[in-house]
């Protein structure tokens, strides 16, 4: 694999491929050294046009564990806020001679579009509300870390779809494993068209016993701006994941991080139900086993990746 | 006149043996063209050969009027790193366009008379076929106060429009119809309702749920386009509505028309050969206002286009720099150039293949001017000369050989279409002439 651009250009086998070597390395950080030399000599930029502190410190621990150099860009307090166009500042600082590219950016498309302008592997962390595709891997394998497999699941994505590219990234994933997915959320948080993804739509939660696992999505504070809802308060009253509504039986997952009181409920979130620090920790692992995929194991004929023309 | 005519050299030129398509005329068949002084003098078989006249054969060609483009952006003045004068309309003759309408939507706005003055003033030098030139219906595009459009009238606007823009207040759209009537000059609306519209950068659907990417629904438009048509048949204004792109707009209109409301208006050859899967790689040549939208919307717009509800195509010419367009879509502005593959387009995607005829097509593509007053050119004698001469066998990548714009921000590009202009006569002189073109004798 040449690059991770997005969940759509994966198939099943690379997605358990990539989880089986996460597990692999998941030893790695109960060691007292907790470090491989797997990519020893390599360099690693973190371009982040958005601010993240989880995904970005993740990605830095992911490549730190596999002895990869690691340097950071964010993109505030850079020529970035000079003006300076993506295209430009990827040219610059292909003069660092990077191996691999994490990139994040509030736009769709950006990291496939990277790709093109530079010889590095490009993992995109997130290209605005379209792909987060290492957190849709993270989320598979903590679930096949949990209840084994994904196949015949029927997992619920609850929340905000309309501006979640994680929503978009795990309704492609998790079907892609075998899992039957619903999502569900205000009327005015679903994207018209959404079904031909293939998922289910619901609008209320009334249905919620059927689902296996639960995956509540942040309710975003700045969307009260554009009054998708009319209060923090009715939504939680319609879709809150709480100790009423959740079953023993059901998983709990969440992206992080957490609104508790409006998505959440505090009690569901400490629930033995709730996965989500183990979400955070296999975020490490999965991270790892993507950069190796783009820098240790490319170029061995696994499905490359190729650009859409210019 | 409120057709800006460049000075060129009269054209003498006979066009022997080429296939004659003029719908508007009744013909469709091989004939000899004859143009002296730049004005068709015969159009028969055995014509007499003019002394010193250019013979050009025709043979396995087709001769056309030359088409007219009631909608391009030629970007003077302030943004003549994306086009100019002289670079827009070398592309209309290349695309075979004898005449052209530039949108005010500039910077400064064609908003007064003194900037109109000064733009057909540069048009008289710089210009490769006749240009007319349309003034804002409100200053700085602002849909506030009105221009001054009786005067703008008189300096030479061929009507109005805030272009890129709707006229959001129906208040102030309301004005500006009751005031045709002493100022004169047709109303060109972009319709879009921009709280509908939102952040959107391409058709709201299957596409724009999956890519993540705001969505501009189709309501946005045909909400606006059924409000303007009530505003002018209540008013009985004249109103001109530019390119068209879903299915309920096409309704719209049709129940308009069917009203009594005179309305016209036009489709580009990008919403009748393209649809929203174009988006899919976030190709941003494939952004543009209105957005490429569904194949439904597409049919809609093809039936709506034979069927006469829509008048006329338009290529929306919306030229945009290299650097501007190499940005994330989200990012990229909106437009697509069109001249230099408009009839090709058409031609391939829907002429070919029996979608259209061609005769059909040749009507739609040369009456754009006729709401605005420019008669849509013909092949018979006494005329002034505006000709097309094409191969429609000929094939070519579009983009191959660069482009007449200044800018290549083509949403065909990359595509084999057939139909090469060869010849484009415009106002009498010759405008465009293929690299490769054979000259028989001269």
């Amino acid at each position: 694999m040449r690059h991770l651009l997005s969940i759509e250009d994966l198939d099943r086998a690379a997605i358990e491929r990539i989880c089986d070597r996460a597990a692999s390395f998941a030893e790695v950080a109960d060691r007292e050294i907790k470090k491989v030399p797997a990519l020893r000599g390599r360099t690693v930029l973190n371009l982040f046009y958005e601010a993240s502190t989880r995904t970005r410190s993740s990605f830095e621990l992911a490549a730190k564990r596999l002895s990869a150099d690691v340097v950071n860009f964010a993109a505030s307090g850079s020529s970035v806020e000079k003006g300076e166009s993506l295209k430009d500042t990827v040219l610059t600082l292909n003069a660092h001679k990077p191996d691999a590219i994490v990139i994040r950016t509030p736009w769709a498309g950006a990291a496939a579009l990277v790709a093109k302008w530079t010889p590095a592997a490009i993992v995109n962390a997130g290209d605005g509300k379209h792909e987060h595709p290492t957190q849709a891997l993270l989320d598979v394998h903590t679930l096949r870390q949990r209840v084994g497999g994904l196949d015949g699941l029927n997992i619920w994505i609850v929340g905000d779809v309309l501006h979640s590219r994680v929503a978009r990234s795990n309704i492609l994933a998790f079907q892609k494993m075998g899992a039957q997915v619903t999502v569900c959320g205000p009327p005015t948080l679903i994207p018209r068209g959404v079904e031909a993804l293939g998922c289910d739509v619901r609008f209320t939660l009334d249905d919620l016993p059927e689902a296996d696992v639960v995956y509540a999505l942040r309710m975003q504070h700045e969307r009260m701006d554009d009054a998708f809802v009319p209060t923090l308060r009715e939504y939680a009253n319609e879709y809150q994941i709480n100790g009423r509504r959740l079953h023993p039986r059901q998983v709990l997952m969440h992206p992080g991080p957490v609104n508790r009181g409006v998505e959440l409920s505090g009690e569901v979130v400490d629930s033995p139900q709730a996965v989500i620090t183990a979400q955070v920790e296999a975020g490490v692992v999965v991270r790892m086993a993507v950069l190796y995929e783009v820098l240790a194991s490319a170029r061995t004929g696994e499905p490359v990746h190729e650009p859409a023309p210019a | 006149m409120t057709l800006v005519r460049p000075d060129a050299r009269a054209a003498t030129l006979v066009v022997r043996g080429a296939h004659v398509v003029d719908p508007r005329e009744g013909v469709e068949r091989v004939l000899d063209v004859v143009v002296e002084d730049g004005r068709i003098t015969a159009v028969g078989k055995g014509v007499t050969v003019p002394e010193g006249a250019e013979v050009v054969d025709g043979a396995g060609r087709h001769l056309m009027p030359a088409f007219v483009d009631p909608h391009v952006h030629l970007r003077v003045p302030g943004q003549e790193h994306k086009e100019d004068l002289e670079t827009g309309t070398r592309a209309a003759a290349a695309g075979g366009f004898c005449a052209v309408v530039a949108m005010p939507n500039t910077e400064p706005v064609v908003d007064s008379a003194p900037v109109l003055r000064a733009l057909r003033d540069a048009a008289e030098r710089d210009a490769r076929v006749p240009v007319a030139f349309m003034a804002s219906i409100t200053r700085g595009l602002r849909g506030a106060e009105l221009t001054e459009m009786a005067e703008l009238r008189s300096e030479g606007a061929i009507g109005f429009t805030d272009d890129g823009k709707p006229v959001v207040a129906a208040g102030v759209l309301r004005k500006a119809l009751q005031y045709q009537r002493l100022a004169g000059g047709l109303l060109a609306l972009h319709e879009e309702d921009p709280s509908l519209s939102g952040r959107g950068a391409m058709h709201e659907g299957e596409v724009s749920a999956l890519l993540g990417v705001a969505g501009i629904p189709s309501v946005s438009e045909s909400t606006m386009v059924a409000r303007d048509c009530a505003l002018a048949g209540y008013e009985g204004a004249r109103i001109h509505l530019q390119h068209l792109s879903c299915a309920e707009s096409v309704d719209a209109v049709a129940a308009a028309k069917d009203r009594g409301v005179q309305v016209s208006c036009e489709v580009s050859p990008h919403h009748l050969c393209l649809t929203d899967e174009a988006v899919r790689g976030l190709d941003t040549r494939m952004k543009m206002n209105p957005p490429l939208r569904t194949e439904a919307d597409r049919q809609a717009l093809i039936d709506g286009l034979r069927s006469g509800v829509i008048d006329c195509i338009a290529t929306d010419h919306a030229p945009h720099a290299r650097d501007e367009k190499e940005v994330p879509f989200e990012q990229a502005p909106m437009g697509t150039t069109g001249l230099e593959t408009a009839f090709a387009a058409v031609y391939t995607h829907l002429v070919e293949p029996g979608v259209l005829d061609l005769g059909l097509v040749v009507d739609r593509m040369t009456s754009g001017g006729e709401p605005l007053g420019i008669p849509a050119p013909r092949v018979r004698p006494g005329e002034e000369a505006n000709l097309v001469l094409a191969d429609l066998g000929a094939e070519w990548e579009v983009g191959e050989h660069g482009y007449e714009s200044r800018s290549e921000n083509c949403c065909f590009a990359g595509q084999r279409l057939r139909g090469r202009v060869l010849l484009t006569i415009a106002a009498g002189a010759v405008a465009y002439r293929e690299r490769a073109f054979a000259v028989v004798r001269a």
